[in-house]
């Protein structure tokens, strides 16, 4: 397995190459195209990208944790985590794509 | 929020692009997070998230109907963290 990492620069430059913006418009738009869906969970929505997969929010309860290294307890506030919960093709598309 | 929603937004943002435009460039953002996952890629976008490769072992697994057990083989499955920022702020702390 590659061990490669893309960040936002190789978005931005696959978003260049395929519409004909400017690198810095590009840009924009993959920062926006980001924003947007961070502002919808930030609202509470789940955002679902058809083929791709779903952003959905949990609310998790309160819980008293325990710092693994020391073993003293410690407690743990009630709070919103996100799941990403990928879609088929996507399943397919890694599990084929690794295999 | 579903793809065709979030389009429209960013449409409407930018009406000097074609609404056509727009659509490649979501797309392309999600089929490039796709394409790099499938060749064992991370992608990582800070404040927002890290996509990446998991490993799940082979097991034995249950046939739920008959009960009868079966060998599930070893795969590759997607994988998202949340980056600091979003997590922060899905809590109101940022």
């Amino acid at each position: 397995m590659v061990d490669k990492t893309l960040t936002r620069m190789d978005l931005n430059e696959a978003v260049f190459r395929e519409v004909g913006l400017s690198r810095n418009e590009s840009a924009d738009l993959v920062e926006s195209v980001l924003n947007h869906i961070s502002d919808a969970m930030v609202k509470g929505e789940q955002v679902k990208i058809s083929s791709f997969g779903t952003f959905s929010l949990r609310d998790k309860s309160a819980r008293v944790g325990r710092n693994p290294k020391t073993g003293d307890e410690a407690p743990i506030a009630p709070r919103r985590v996100l799941t990403f919960r990928p879609s088929h093709l996507l399943k397919e598309r890694v599990a084929t794509g690794n295999s | 929020m579903i793809r065709s929603e979030l389009i429209q937004i960013i449409a409407d943002e930018n009406p000097h692009l074609y609404q056509r435009d727009v659509e490649r460039i979501v797309n392309t953002v999600f089929s490039e997070i796709t394409e790099a996952l499938a060749k064992g890629d991370r992608v990582e976008l800070r404040g927002f998230g890290a996509f990446s490769v998991k490993l799940r072992d082979a097991r034995m697994g249950r046939n739920p109907r008959t009960g009868e057990a079966v060998k599930v083989e070893s795969k590759a499955v997607p994988f998202f963290k949340t980056g600091k920022l979003l997590r922060d702020r899905l809590n109101g702390r940022a």
